[in-house]
């Protein structure tokens, strides 16, 4: 089981991701998600900014990574999550995991993101023409967590 | 010593990224409530801004709840619920 967790400024490629999950031969299923800027309702975003904890984060990512890997039988998981100044459409975040059959792929997948979501120390800024305004954590993220026990 | 770091909108609230604490101003077994409680008394916007009952908190970069135990050198954070993914 590989884990590779990375925190960068910089873009990443999907593409190059999927051919690094899918080398083992008995993994017959990878699951990516690739999470993006969305704009605002007002449609006036034009910046957002990720701040987090260096350090903290990465242990966190692993840790979540790990957890998976106790859960679920898995081959491989890559979290990568972006910081810094984004826009509208840019990448965040993306979680790959690969598995043996489907089933585990897609729940390791969908649990990473939902840990990742209220344990990982991230915190957003979006900037519009009405200032800047620190994103509210949600409760639908939190019940989305709990509901893995 | 004790570091502790703020982040985000309490990071800009208190206008304070990271501080040090002499750790001798806390008894053997203090928490990291014992910790709060100190900084809370620092001013009534400390007192108001770290009262969140949201606040999370990190000793040693690993949330945890605030009766966690706090030794001379570690680091400990507080900070608003993540929004990361």
């Amino acid at each position: 089981m590989s884990i590779v967790v990375q925190v960068q400024n910089e873009d990443f490629c999907v593409g190059t991701q999927y051919q690094l999950l899918s080398q083992d031969s008995r993994c017959g299923a990878v699951v990516t998600f690739t999470g993006l800027v969305r704009e605002l309702s007002s449609g006036d975003l034009q910046q957002m900014t990720l701040e987090h904890y260096p350090g903290m984060t990465e242990q966190a990512l692993h840790a979540i990574a790990a957890e998976a890997q106790q859960r679920w039988q898995l081959g491989a998981v890559r979290i990568i999550h972006r910081i810094g100044a984004l826009t509208p459409n840019e990448q965040i975040v993306f979680v790959g995991v690969a598995s043996a059959h489907r089933a585990a792929a897609f729940a390791a997948a969908q649990f990473v993101m939902d840990y990742l979501k209220t344990r990982a120390p991230f915190w957003k800024k979006e900037q519009s023409s009405q200032g800047e305004t620190w994103v509210a954590a949600k409760t639908s993220d939190q019940d989305a967590a709990e509901r893995w026990g | 010593m004790i570091k502790v770091l703020f982040f985000a909108a309490l990071r800009e609230r208190l206008n304070t990224a990271a501080l040090e604490l002499d750790s001798s101003s806390f008894e053997r077994d203090a928490s990291a409530a014992s910790v709060l409680k100190h900084l809370q008394s620092r001013s009534a916007d400390w007192q108001q801004e770290l009262s969140r009952q949201d606040l999370l908190c990190a000793v040693n970069q690993q949330l945890c709840p605030l009766h966690t135990k706090v030794n001379p050198g570690d680091e400990l954070a507080f900070f608003p619920p993540v929004t990361g993914g």
